[in-house]
């Protein structure tokens, strides 16, 4: 009987039903959680270009404190009614450059809300496994970068994965993306261990993982010239003020 | 007639910890351990055991899965149709290793990103199906799910070992402790230790620590 096939067909029925019930019912019951803990990295993530985040830093405090949140297009005007938590930066992606949604974090002043000091700008696009993704921070020239940070979701640990290590974004800190009014970029080189300390444009590679790094290159090239309108708009409103 | 029934009660009321099952505890953590005896589930004892917190972590979630499948499995195990016990197993595994990564990133939510991917391979981790296969296949609920516990204490055991060693060589630290900063002293780490090779090199110098304390001897 046990070994009949009606037996081990409802058997595996069976079974089914009842795993799927349960890791449904699992879900469900952790999502509220587990949704608020992304979006606490989201913000995180946000914030630790610009700033050091030490212990016991209220997340949330600071991040409605300091950052506004807008949406804008190719053009680099905002576009109203829309929040960066709409915008799925995978799906804008598939869009041609100039139709892309872009989400900005602009960075107010820690004494006048008002004033904006600088923005820290999310980027997206493909290491060599799968999608990685960023955020770039930059300083109130909008040409120097504050501070950059990476995710991917499938790079080879040891190797493309370091991209999210302190250490090689570190490396970004003090590039520029400008020369005079012509956007470069900054590019990651390939091989390790060289001093690009005196080159802007330039930042030391990942031994192993050039793969990845061009990916990364890609990634940036390609979101600043998105974002090339709104920075340079900011760039020249914020070179009068300091004048 | 009446002896027969009270010595099949008397079977049944077998304590949990008689001396037999202890030993279901004890033996996995020392002669007969799942890693460096029986030399399964080495691929993630290599790759958790940069740091000490990931690899408890991990040795808790190990420890998890094995218990609890063992012990369904066990329960389920005069019902189970021997032509798809296999993948009834692999059901029953899969589901505690999606539970433990579902609660992991509701909870301890830093940790998760750092193993989720190792988490989702425990499903194929052999110390998982193994205990499966030769243990709770064939015996009861109660002591499978000690055999569980033992087998992924003693994975737990190893993984701690190495950790340790390795955190403290590679980054001169403990649990993220700087021990060498505290003790005044200039410590560079050794990289080697961080990368994989340096878990094989410690490895086997547990494996053949144990085996001189042992009296291990190959046979032929």
């Amino acid at each position: 009987m046990r070994q009949s096939n009606l037996y081990i067909i409802l058997y595996a029925m069976g079974l089914t039903v009842v795993c799927a019930g349960l890791l449904a019912f699992a879900s469900q019951a952790l999502k509220p959680r587990q949704d608020a803990n992304v979006e606490l990295e989201r913000k995180t993530n946000v914030l630790s270009t610009v700033m050091t985040l030490g212990e016991g830093v209220d997340i949330e405090k600071t991040y409605s404190e300091r950052i506004r949140e807008i949406v804008i297009d190719a053009e680099g005007n905002v576009v109203e009614g829309k929040k960066p938590t709409d915008i799925n930066l995978g799906v804008e992606y598939k869009k041609t450059p100039k139709d892309r949604l872009l989400p900005v974090f602009e960075v107010r002043s820690a004494t006048d809300p008002n004033k904006i000091e600088n923005a820290v700008l999310p980027v997206f696009g493909f290491g060599l496994w799968n999608t990685i993704a960023g955020n770039v921070a930059l300083e109130s020239d909008f040409n120097t970068i504050k501070g950059v940070n990476y995710s991917h979701v499938g790079e080879t640990p040891g190797l493309g994965a370091r991209i999210a290590s302190a250490d090689i974004q570190d490396r970004y800190k003090g590039k520029q993306i400008f020369e005079g009014d012509n956007l470069v970029s900054v590019d990651m080189q390939k091989g390790e261990g060289m001093d690009y300390a005196s080159d802007v444009h330039k930042v030391d590679g990942m031994s192993g993982a050039t793969l990845t790094a061009k990916g990364v290159n890609n990634m940036l090239r390609e979101y600043f010239q998105c974002y090339e309108k709104y920075i340079k708009k900011n760039r020249t409103s914020n070179q009068q003020a300091n004048l | 007639m009446s002896t027969e029934v009270a010595e099949v009660v008397e079977k049944k009321s077998e304590p949990l910890f008689s001396k037999k099952n202890r030993k279901l505890i004890t033996n996995p953590l020392d002669i007969d351990n799942p890693v460096t005896v029986q030399v399964l589930g080495i691929c993630s004892a290599l790759a958790v055991t940069t740091q000490m917190k990931p690899a408890m972590v991990m040795a808790i979630a190990l420890t998890v899965v094995t218990a609890s499948s063992n012990f369904i499995i066990s329960i389920m195990r005069n019902s189970i149709p021997s032509r798809i016990r296999i993948i009834v197993q692999l059901a029953v595994v899969s589901l505690w290793v999606i539970m433990v990564d579902q609660v992991l990133k509701a909870y301890v939510y830093d940790i998760w990103k750092q193993l989720s991917v190792f988490i989702g391979l425990i499903i194929t981790n052999c110390i998982v199906m193994g205990r499966l296969e030769a243990y709770a296949m064939g015996n009861k609920p109660g002591p499978s799910f000690l055999d569980g516990i033992g087998n992924g204490l003693g994975y737990g055991l190893i993984l701690m070992i190495v950790a340790f060693f390795r955190e403290l060589l590679g980054g001169g630290s403990i649990f993220g402790f700087k021990v060498f900063e505290a003790m005044g002293l200039d410590y560079k780490g050794n990289g080697l230790m961080l990368l994989p090779a340096g878990a094989c090199v410690i490895v086997g110098v547990v494996i053949w620590v144990q085996r001189s304390i042992n009296g291990y001897r190959e046979t032929h």
